[in-house]
């Protein structure tokens, strides 16, 4: 598909060693690319230890470009296609270059919302191809929630027979496996994400007593709220439906949510409100959302799976895992939340700077760059432990309609923000590459 | 199955019926849009004044169609009797900081039939790019578009335009903006510009027209002969907006002339100068005109039937320059609240939607003259990848 990228656009192409025109001096006549590691990769998944660094050496008349693991190669790849320009007469050309590059944070992800709105396959694999244009290496999919539950589950069917917008938007086991192969060969990690206990209205529809029957007084009023965290039926579920969920997914981490539970459903209910009696959490619903959320974190454990969780399940105390990996999501003193979750020992990733989904008249790509994720107090182990962040496009205003062009180009200033040194802060140079990569984009 | 709707009588034509025809006429200001439709058994039957109402009630009709879950396509018995409130609903797109393809203006005007409107203002040249081709200057869009070849509007695209937009009752008002704003027009017309001035000597930069030259009202005699001739409707906007001084002042030439004309410091008397001698042209050739509020602003003397186009929010207030406007006999068009180049997170329609064009003090003669209004599509950060989910 490089080879696409770089000549692809142009008028004169053949078959043959190459689109060059009259034989220009000196020449290049091949990149070479030579993968180091004795496991290079190419049959595995990325993960979050993954080699990303790459070198290029660019002269006449071979280019060569060396990386530990394929991943590296990737990332070298969209590099030296960057180099090649076309110069007026159809030539390509490459400067003679010598680039030793490896990224600042391992963890660089977009969020797509998938459930305010469905995304056809499609609109999902152009943007996995606008990610490994910025090197972006994780797809956060944020696969369901509230409003529609889109994916086909093989174990509980209902859930988006149901749950589903409509019976064709869905995201069949089929959909799923294309998705993540498309993102693996790109070098991207799928990290799907169900989020519970809140953000569940759509579970509700195909599982019926999975969600909180909200009470008025004495008597239901037939709304639920989050997930029932009292009745065994409820992890009983859990623990098939992240079965399926670990062996579908083949990264090692899944997001579980948690964020934004509302307790009022969970006050109103007597039989909820018996059950915090019993436990001893007085009128402290942190407590039983603690509660909750530590037996999927110990259900999601027995499947292997590393777990990442919205910054809520921090801050309520819950007990987590110590590689548990914390996202940071609220704007409000985010820094020093920041602070707070690599303080207690565990990883971090933001965020909360980068919702490209608040979008605002004229140049804001210059705040999202502008952001300098270690700004934060802390000591060096401490900025160790915050590994990347992620530009969110959460899907209330969002569709197949407009979200390419919602996205990008903005989110290239947050995946340069993460690969590139801290020193790279210049923003009129930025801008001269940014609308040079934009067209290229195109 | 035992529930299924019993459908009445299958309809199978909508007879159309035109009082006046008029389908080889280009639309007007004046041009008649009211249509009614009647559908009931049997009988389906769309009629209206002139060809513009039946195109509307033919967009309507559109909408009313649905369609069941075995395929059946179905329209439920209704008596329409509709007609615009506002003459002049426009909507402006900028093709100058960033070109617009032919496709991006053709969709767009598809569009814009689907929601009645029937002015397209076409912003076509301004400071960054110069894409219309000029037969009596092709040296213009030679220097000034983008890129020649490639981010132009040639003749016949713009023709392509003015038939596309007819038949679907959409008028199309160009806008070639002076004396400000008009960047792009230096290099291909070497002279019009003022160069301005960094103490003694030119700077190398330059400002708007330059106001005091013969040549510069030969050249924009000519160029808007041309204009005029390509572009059918009545009216032409002639834009007047955002005019900076600095340029002028630099300039010893002008000063020069300020002093001569008895204009003292004031700059405005420049521009309305300027103003004033562009709108005799553009009379001769008997067109009609609209300007940014500025000309009006400025105390430019119009004439009686110009349109002024109020665009700024604040300073004054948009409803006090409305009731301004109107009060000094001009017809008004609103554009104002209805920038919608300024993005902004959420159900923005709403704002949009809650405007009252009327909502100002003023008598009834007053409110009569405000024709309409304009939603404004800026280019600064719209280009073909963006414009259409943008916009709707």
């Amino acid at each position: 598909r490089y080879y696409e990228y770089m000549f692809g656009q142009s008028r004169r192409r053949g078959p043959g060693p190459g689109p060059l025109g009259a034989r220009a001096e000196p020449e290049l006549l091949q990149l070479e690319v030579v993968i180091e590691s004795p496991e290079p990769g190419c049959y595995g998944f990325p993960h979050l230890r993954s080699s990303e660094a790459y070198h290029l050496t660019v002269t006449e008349p071979v280019a060569i470009l060396k990386a530990d693991e394929v991943w590296g190669a990737l990332r070298g790849l969209e590099t030296f296609s960057q180099l090649v320009h076309e110069d007026d007469y159809g030539s390509f050309l490459v400067n003679e270059s010598e680039i030793d590059d490896f990224p600042r944070f391992a963890h660089r992800g977009i969020l797509l919302d998938t459930s305010r709105h469905y995304l056809p396959l499609k609109s999902i694999l152009t943007n996995l191809d606008a990610m490994a244009f910025n090197k972006f290496n994780v797809l956060h999919w944020h696969i369901v929630d509230d409003q529609s539950f889109p994916y086909q589950s093989i174990y509980f069917p209902e859930l988006s027979d149901k749950g589903a917008y409509s019976y064709n938007l869905i995201y069949t086991p089929a959909d799923v496996r294309l998705v993540i192969e498309y993102a693996r060969l790109r070098g991207i990690r799928v990290i799907p994400e169900f989020d519970t206990p809140g953000h569940t209205q759509s579970w509700g529809k195909g599982q019926k007593g999975l969600l909180t029957p909200c009470y008025s007084g004495e008597q239901p009023t037939g709304s639920f709220g989050p997930v029932n965290p009292i009745l065994n039926t409820t992890y009983d579920f859990m623990t098939q439906f992240f079965k399926e969920i670990s062996s579908v997914f083949p990264d090692a981490y899944i997001h579980l949510g948690g964020d934004e539970v509302d307790f009022n459903c969970w006050k109103s209910n007597p039989d909820v409100q018996q059950f915090m009696k019993k436990q001893g959490f007085g009128y402290d619903y942190a407590k039983l959302e603690s509660y909750y959320i530590q037996k999927i974190l110990d259900i999601v454990s027995s499947y292997n799976k590393g777990h990442m969780v919205w910054q809520e399940v921090f801050d309520n105390n819950a007990q987590l895992k110590p590689d548990t990996v914390v996202e940071v999501w609220m704007e409000n003193n985010y820094a020093h939340e920041l602070s707070s979750v690599t303080k207690a020992g565990y990883t971090a990733i933001l965020a909360a700077p980068w919702y490209l989904d608040y979008i605002s008249y004229g140049q804001d790509w210059k705040k999202y760059y502008r952001v300098e994720p270690l700004h934060f107090h802390g000591s060096e182990e401490q900025k160790k432990l915050l590994i990347g962040g992620e530009a969110c496009m959460w899907g209330e205003f969002v569709d197949a309609t407009n979200l390419t062009p919602r996205l990008w180009p903005r989110a290239s200033a947050v995946g340069e923000r993460l690969w590139s040194s801290s020193n790279v802060t210049d923003l009129q140079d930025a801008y001269k590459r940014l609308t040079k990569h934009r067209c290229r984009m195109l | 199955a035992e529930d299924e709707v019993s459908w009445g009588t299958p309809c199978t034509e909508l007879l159309v019926f035109v009082a006046t025809p008029g389908c080889d006429e280009f639309p007007s200001l004046d041009s008649k849009e009211s249509y009614k439709l009647s559908v009931s058994e049997g009988s389906l039957l769309l009629s209206a004044d002139a060809v513009w109402g039946a195109l509307r009630g033919l967009e309507t009709f559109s909408q009313l169609v649905g369609r069941d879950e075995n395929g059946t396509y179905y329209i439920n018995e209704t008596e329409i009797v509709d007609f615009p409130r506002f003459p002049h609903r426009g909507l402006l797109l900028d093709t100058s900081r960033h070109y617009l393809p032919l496709r991006a203006i053709l969709e767009t005007l598809d569009v814009m039939a689907y929601n009645k409107f029937n002015v397209f203002h076409w912003h076509i040249v301004d400071d960054p790019s110069f894409p219309y081709e000029s037969f009596t200057f092709p040296e213009l869009s030679k220097q000034g578009a983008f890129n020649a070849m490639t981010h132009v509007y040639t003749a016949s695209d713009v023709q392509m335009v003015i038939e596309y937009a007819r038949l679907r009752g959409i008028r199309v008002v160009v806008e070639f903006d002076t004396p400000g704003h008009t960047l792009s027009w230096g290099p291909g017309a070497p002279g019009l510009l003022t160069p301005c001035y960094s103490g003694k000597d030119p700077s190398g930069t330059y400002g708007p027209i330059n106001p005091i030259l013969n040549s510069t009202y030969q050249f924009v005699t000519s160029l808007f002969k041309e204009v005029s001739a390509v572009f059918p409707d009545l009216f032409i906007h002639l834009g007047g907006d955002e005019v900076d001084f600095t340029c002028w002042k630099s300039n010893p030439d002008i000063s020069a002339f300020m002093n001569e004309m008895g204009f003292g410091d004031d700059y405005r008397k420049l521009e309305s100068f300027y103003i004033q001698r562009l709108l005799d042209i553009v009379s001769s050739l008997s067109k009609g005109y609209i300007v940014w509020q500025e000309v009006f602003d400025n105390g430019v003397k119009v004439r009686p039937d110009t349109i002024v186009h109020v665009w700024k929010e604040g300073s004054p207030p948009y409803m006090e320059e409305m009731a301004n406007v109107t009060k000094a006999g001009y017809r008004a068009l609103l554009s104002a609240p209805w920038y919608l180049n300024r993005i902004s997170y959420g159900q923005d329609w709403m704002a949009a939607y809650q405007v009252e064009p009327l909502k100002f003090e003023g008598v009834a003669e007053q409110k009569e003259r405000v024709i309409g209004g304009e939603a404004c599509m800026w280019g600064e950060y719209v280009d073909v990848t963006n414009l259409a989910p943008r916009l709707w």
